[in-house]
Parts: C-alpha cells; sequence; structure tokens
C-alpha cells in the first residue's frame, strides 16, 4: 500500500555568510514512518529540522510538510507537527502539570479537556507521581519525558525529534526509543529522529538518511544501504558499520 | 489572536508572583505613603483658615513633602519598574531553552513580544493605579480633601502619561533583552541608558549650549545669544523622555502653571499676562500646552516597540 508522502524537500539549501549548512537536500518521508536522520555533528540537520517548521527560511529550494508549505503555513504546519529541541526547557519555578497547561493554552486547547489528558499524558510518560513538582529538580530523563507530554498534547500526526536520547542514561534512553516506538504504532505517528545513537536508531527505524556537510549522501533501509557498501553476503551489518563507511568516504 | 493571551496570561501571572514585583511593589507603596503623609501634613498646616484655594487635592500629588512630590518620585525612579519588569523577558527565555520550544507552538512569532509587552504594560498600570488611589484614600482620611471632577480627570490624564512613560522604559529593556544574549548585559545597558537619558543629559544640555552660544556671566551678553543659549538648552534636555514627562505631568496636575517654557524665551507680553492673571488654566488648555510632549511620549513609547518587535521577528533562533 501506498503511503502519503509526509514531508517533501525540494533542492532545499541554507547558506550562512555563502557558507551551505544544507546544500540541495531532497529527501522524502513518508506516512507511518520512523526516518533516522543522521550525520556528526553541524552536518545540518538542525537547521533542515527548523526549516521544516518554518522558523528558519531556506535560502534556496522548497518543502512541503503534510502537504503544505512551511514558510507560508508556518502556524497550520506547527499544529500538526510537534518538534523536540535538542536542548529542552521548561519553566524551571512550575511543576510539570503547569508547565503542560501553558503549552495546552499556546495550542488553544480549552481548560475543561486539558486537565483530563495532561492526566493521561503524565501516566503516559510515568510522570503521575512527579506532577506536582518543580520542573527545576526534574532530572534529565525526567525532562526529556515531559518534553514528549508536551509534543503530544496536541495530538501531532508528526514528530520532529532531535537528539532525544542525549545524555540519558541506558535505562532512560530505552524508555525514550520504547515511547516513540510505541507512538508510532499505536497512533499512527510519523517520526523524524535525529540521533548519533546508531544501535537505538537501528533498533526503531523503518529507513534511515546519512547528511553529511549538507548533503543527504545515501537514504534507505539499513540493509539496503548496507547492501550498496558491502555487497550481498551472510554477514548482517550494523548501521554503525554502513554509517562509518559513508563517513570515510565523504 | 489565541497565542497572545496564552503568553499575556503566563506573563502576567509570572509579574504578580515573582519577587522582584513584590519588591519594587513595597518599595513605591512605601514612599507613596511617606510622601503623601508629608505632603498632607504640609498642606494642612498652610490651608487651615485659608477660605478657598483652588484644586487643592491635586497637591497632595504635587506638593513636595520633605524630599520630593510624588510626581517627582515617578518621574525619577518609574523607568525603574519598567526596566525591571522587562530586562531579561526574551533572552531569559533563550537562556532556559523555552524560547524555541514557545515559537515551535502554533502561533505566530509575534504573540511571544506582543503578549510580553502588553502584561507588562498591564503591571505597569495596575501598580500606578493602586498608588494613586491609595495616595488619594490616605489624603481624604489625613486632610479631608474631596477630589472635584477635573482633578479626577487630571488625575486620570496623568495615570495615561505615567503608563506611557514607565511603557517606553519596558520597551527599551525589552529590546536590549532581544539584542544581549547575557542577561547581565542587557540589565547593565538599561540601567546605563537610563542613567545617561535621566541625569546626565541635563548636564549635557548646559554644555553643549554654552559651546554653542557662550554666556558670559561677568560681562554684558547680546540678547540674542542668551535667547540662543537658552533654546538650546531646552532642545537638548528635551531629548530626555524624564524631562519630557516631568513637564508634561506638572503642567497637568498643576493648573497654575501655564507654559514649560523658561522665563527667558518668554515674550515681555506673555511675562505680563503670567503675572497678571493667577487663575487657573482649564483642563482643555492644560493639554494643549503639553500636547506635544504628550504626542512625543507616545511616539518614543510606540517606535521603541517597533523596533523591538521588527529585531525579534528576523532574528534566526536556534535555542
Amino acid at each position: 500500500m501506498e503511503n502519503r508522502t509526509i514531508i517533501q524537500t525540494t533542492n532545499l539549501t541554507r547558506r550562512y555568510n555563502h557558507l551551505p549548512a544544507v546544500d540541495n537536500l531532497n529527501f522524502e518521508v513518508k506516512e507511518g514512518e520512523i526516518f533516522g536522520f543522521l550525520g556528526p555533528n553541524g552536518a545540518g540537520k538542525t537547521t533542515t529540522l527548523l526549516m521544516l517548521l518554518g522558523l528558519s527560511r531556506p535560502s534556496e529550494g522548497s518543502s512541503r510538510v503534510c502537504g503544505l508549505d512551511p514558510l507560508r503555513k508556518a502556524k497550520e504546519v506547527k499544529r500538526l507537527v510537534g518538534y523536540l529541541p535538542e536542548n529542552i526547557g521548561f519553566y524551571g519555578d512550575l511543576d510539570a502539570v503547569q508547565n503542560l497547561e501553558y503549552v495546552a493554552d499556546l495550542n488553544g486547547l480549552g481548560r475543561g479537556i486539558t486537565s483530563k489528558k495532561i492526566e493521561e499524558l503524565l501516566e503516559l510518560v510515568g510522570l503521575k507521581q512527579d506532577a506536582h513538582k518543580k520542573v527545576a529538580a526534574f532530572s534529565r530523563g525526567m525532562k526529556q519525558r515531559l518534553g514528549f507530554a508536551e509534543l503530544l498534547i496536541k495530538d501531532p500526526e508528526v514528530l520532529f525529534l532531535d537528539e532525544p536520547t542525549l545524555g540519558l542514561d541506558p535505562d532512560g534512553a530505552i524508555r525514550i526509543i520504547n515511547l516513540i516506538g510505541s507512538l508510532n504504532r499505536d497512533r499512527k505517528i510519523t517520526v523524524l529522529i535525529s540521533s548519533h545513537n546508531l544501535y537505538q536508531v537501528q533498533k526503531i527505524s523503518h529507513r534511515v538518511g546519512i547528511m553529511i556537510k549538507g548533503k543527504m549522501v545515501a537514504e534507505g533501509s539499513v540493509e539496503s544501504l548496507a547492501e550498496e557498501k558491502f555487497g550481498v553476503n551472510e554477514k548482517e551489518y550494523s548501521l554503525e558499520e554502513v554509517y562509518m563507511k559513508y563517513f570515510q568516504e565523504v | 489572536m489565541q497565542g497572545i493571551f496564552a503568553v499575556f496570561r503566563k506573563e502576567f501571572r509570572d509579574h504578580f508572583s515573582s519577587n522582584r514585583f513584590v519588591i519594587l511593589f513595597a518599595l513605591i507603596a512605601m514612599v507613596s505613603v511617606i510622601t503623601c503623609y508629608m505632603a498632607g501634613i504640609h498642606l494642612k498646616e498652610n490651608l487651615e483658615g485659608l477660605a478657598t484655594t483652588k484644586f487643592p487635592f491635586l497637591m497632595l500629588f504635587s506638593t513636595p513633602g520633605a524630599l520630593f512630590s510624588m510626581v517627582q518620585f515617578v518621574a525619577f525612579f518609574g523607568p525603574l519598574i519598567g526596566l525591571v519588569l522587562g530586562f531579561d523577558s526574551i533572552n531569559r527565555e533563550r537562556a532556559h531553552g523555552t524560547l524555541i520550544k514557545l515559537i515551535s507552538q502554533p502561533i505566530y512569532r509575534d504573540a511571544v513580544i506582543n503578549g510580553k509587552f502588553l502584561a507588562g504594560v498591564a503591571t505597569i498600570s495596575i501598580m500606578l493605579l493602586s498608588t494613586v488611589l491609595v495616595i488619594s484614600g490616605l489624603g481624604m482620611a489625613f486632610v479631608g480633601l474631596v477630589p472635584g471632577v477635573e482633578e479626577v480627570w487630571r488625575l486620570f490624564i496623568y495615570l495615561i502619561i505615567s503608563v506611557f512613560y514607565i511603557s517606553f522604559w519596558l520597551g527599551v529593556s525589552i529590546l536590549f533583552s532581544i539584542l544581549f544574549r547575557s542577561i547581565a548585559t542587557s540589565a547593565l545597558a538599561s540601567a546605563a541608558l537610563w542613567i545617561f537619558l535621566s541625569f546626565f543629559i541635563s548636564l549635557g544640555a548646559d554644555v553643549v549650549a554654552n559651546t554653542v552660544a557662550p554666556v558670559d556671566r561677568q560681562k554684558e551678553t547680546k540678547p540674542e545669544i542668551v535667547l540662543k543659549n537658552a533654546r538650546v538648552k531646552e532642545m537638548v534636555s528635551l531629548s530626555s523622555p524624564m524631562v519630557l514627562y516631568s513637564e508634561a505631568t506638572a503642567i497637568i496636575i498643576d493648573p497654575m502653571r501655564k507654559t514649560t517654557s523658561s522665563l527667558v524665551l518668554m515674550s515681555p507680553m506673555e511675562k505680563l499676562l503670567a503675572s497678571r492673571f493667577q487663575n487657573p488654566l482649564p483642563l482643555a488648555q492644560s493639554i494643549i500646552v503639553v500636547f506635544p510632549h504628550m504626542t512625543a511620549l507616545i511616539a518614543i513609547t510606540l517606535i521603541c516597540f517597533a523596533i523591538s518587535y521588527m529585531v525579534f521577528m528576523v532574528q534566526e533562533i536556534r535555542t
């Protein structure tokens, strides 16, 4: 069954002082997919995400998110897309519920529906006992999970996750990865995940894209990429080996 | 619009629950009670036995008790309210990583800055209104004065000018919080600008005037030079919002004052009129006298906000 295209970029380019951070980027993400967005630091992944959200203006080219142009329909795109930035911040003097209430208010959700939903979401991300604790006292893992609750409050169709497992302990990281997997399965949410933890990405992604110096050097499932680089043989290649091969070539 | 209201509600709540607001408000309440008490005692002593005085109620605000009157106090320290409310409004969000979260919600980007500015203006208005009401109440209790209709109108206009004046400084501090990443830098920059525009401009005005048109106290100077000196001094000092504000409110709150210009600049006929007719100005005439001041004050407030708005809209926000 052919799925709808959720994200599509055509020659997307962003230059800073004439140096391209994102260089003629073309890629597609289909509905219901988890797309692993890989690349070294400074490859232009975050810049791409910002352009897809309409927060940054491309120098050239265009993109479509859920069939909308993020430049012209930024507000509509942001209604459908939940973006988890790399270092998500919270209002430390407010508790978890108050932080969620503010996000719900910004999304124009009514008070009545919100309180019930907040309770459900806190349950889902496992923060029910800490609902009325000040966020300043939260650990990094708890903050990350609260970040997911904030994303889900608007019932997004798509999630952009920028390094969601960065700086988490193994247990915390696995919880986040499992959460992403279950959101994709149960709620049919399309996920674009950028991460350096290749093992985890391989575990949940349907397809991956490797971006180096602003260009997408490879795109496809881990198996097809491995096949391309190493040829078909008995051995199963890990994403890490494939990634390193691409990285060394550039 | 929904975005603006959401930001507004959040910021408004934050202002009223923050420690800095409590400290600021305590300071202002204390000073206003003291000045009101001093002015009240002063008025009571001076007014006793007099049959009629014009607009005694307004004197509660314009009579310097021991040190300064309420009007002078707001002119001097009102900017501090604006600065304290705004100096970290944008860069604190940036530092805590909440700004990117805020603008990745389905709101227009300007909702953030509009909501913040409006919340500040609302806080300032409530602060000033309650101060004026406290002074009025205490005045009635201490001295037994009751405001007339015109006095209420004058106080109302005074309030509006004051809100604009303090909002100008709110706008300045928000602008600096957009321009500077560090909270300390934006606080220092706005404080420096405040001190420069409020206190050094008047010193600078003398220097500039004496350079352009030197007046020698020992020797005879031509009248044109004296006139030019006074004009230049006035022009330079009017670039200070504090001077604009003080002159505007002095006329509004004191109906006996008829002009903002210094004696040197008055024509002989004006001087004659000023000394001959001792009646208060009607409200409409008072407004006409300071209309340029009021317009200028409102204009700089709006310009300042417009600059912050434009800078914020084109800035790239990554964190």
